[in-house]
């Protein structure tokens, strides 16, 4: 149900960086342990959304995995389960390396085809 | 129509960060250190607080208490018989309220807090095991009340709950006798998600474990201040651009 909220948050940041243009494509980097439910997050976004510059855009989310490192033996490696420990040297200086993502990582928006060919390459 | 793409590379969440942000530094103005308290609606924090606080001003605390609730006042109706300053802050908007605290609301809630008069405020989020783990109040410390009648195997069904709490209460202990609970299971779990996380066993009915509690809010002051001078040291020796990232 935090996947509301998100969505208000994630329309925000992306109606900012639009700058008044229509936004067609929203591309998101959304961690595993962040517990995101993807098809909630996309209903929502379309009801959040509706009235904005995002209205009609198309979500890509790009899973990140839950990667964990040992900062003891320098191991990385993926988890499945909510198991924070090393295998080898146990619990003590295990941080995770990536997978608390929630990032809007890029948009596509409509730009006028006169300010296109002026804006700065 | 010509689309261009444009990199933004934030944080969703950037906007409320920004606000517990500000709200810090109002805390940190006044001197005053902050908690956060959650749970699953139900687990004791109301009971926990009644017991915790009682009296907890004579021993040369001042407490003060954010209350979130999605309607109503009976938690702050509760707490008022201690004589400290509770706040109500409803969520509700006349349809259902939000089932969280983020920074904003709890910013439009603090001009009635007191805070020159005030030590520790305790900001008793909604009950929910989801939505308050994401969101930043501006809080320095946070803490969870998990109670043993639900279930051993919550760590690892919200494990981002149990990793950004620093303590763990577990409430309810004096139930165990009746229940079929594995506590150090319990223990176990909460250990596997959040390695470094205190953990208390307690019963607010009995007041089992409740000094500890106390004794761990009597001193949180002086840690948080140890901690940031520590921060402070390390950023200006090692790390200019280091901000204060939530956990």
């Amino acid at each position: 149900m935090h996947e509301f909220d998100l969505s208000n948050a994630i329309v925000q940041t992306v109606n900012k960086h639009a700058a008044g243009r229509r936004v067609t494509h929203i591309t998101l980097r959304v961690g595993r342990l962040r517990q995101v439910v993807k098809d909630t997050l996309l209903f929502y976004l379309a009801i959040v959304g509706k009235d904005t510059p995002c209205e009609g855009a198309t979500l890509e989310i790009v899973d990140v995995p839950a990667v964990l490192r040992c900062n003891t033996c320098e191991n990385e490696w993926e988890i499945e389960i909510p198991a924070f420990i090393c295998g080898t040297c146990g619990p003590g200086a295990v941080e995770v390396a990536t997978g608390e993502e929630f990032m809007v990582e890029s948009i596509e928006v409509e730009d006028e085809e006169d300010a296109a060919c002026t804006a700065p390459r | 129509m010509h689309r261009t793409k444009v990199r933004v590379v934030e944080d969703a969440l950037d906007a409320n960060n920004t606000i517990a942000g500000a709200n810090r530094s109002d805390f940190d103005r006044s001197d005053v250190t902050v908690v956060n308290l959650m749970s699953a609606p139900g687990a004791g924090k109301t009971t926990l607080l009644e017991r915790a606080l009682e009296d907890i001003a004579e021993e040369g605390l001042r407490v003060g208490v954010l209350e979130g609730d999605v309607q109503g006042s009976f938690d702050a109706d509760r707490l008022s018989v201690l004589h400290i300053p509770v706040v109500q802050l409803n969520t509700d908007n006349g349809f259902g309220g939000e089932c969280h605290l983020d920074a904003n609301m709890v910013r439009s809630a603090l001009p009635a807090v007191p805070l020159d008069k005030i030590d520790v405020l305790i900001v008793e989020n909604v009950g929910n095991l989801v939505c308050p783990a994401e969101f930043r109040i501006g809080e320095d410390s946070r803490i969870m009340v998990c109670s043993v009648t639900e279930g051993e195997d919550k760590p690892l069904k919200y494990p981002l709950m149990f990793r950004a709490c620093e303590l763990v209460i577990i409430n309810k202990v004096d139930l165990l006798q009746h229940l079929d609970f594995d506590v150090d299971r319990l223990e176990a779990n909460i250990k596997q998600v959040n390695h470094d996380a205190t953990v208390m066993r307690v019963s607010a009915k009995t007041g089992e474990g409740v000094d500890e509690v106390r004794a761990w809010l009597k001193a949180l002051p002086a840690r948080v201040a140890a901690e940031a001078a520590h921060d402070h040291d390390h950023a200006d020796h090692d790390h200019p651009d280091h901000e204060h990232a939530p956990a």
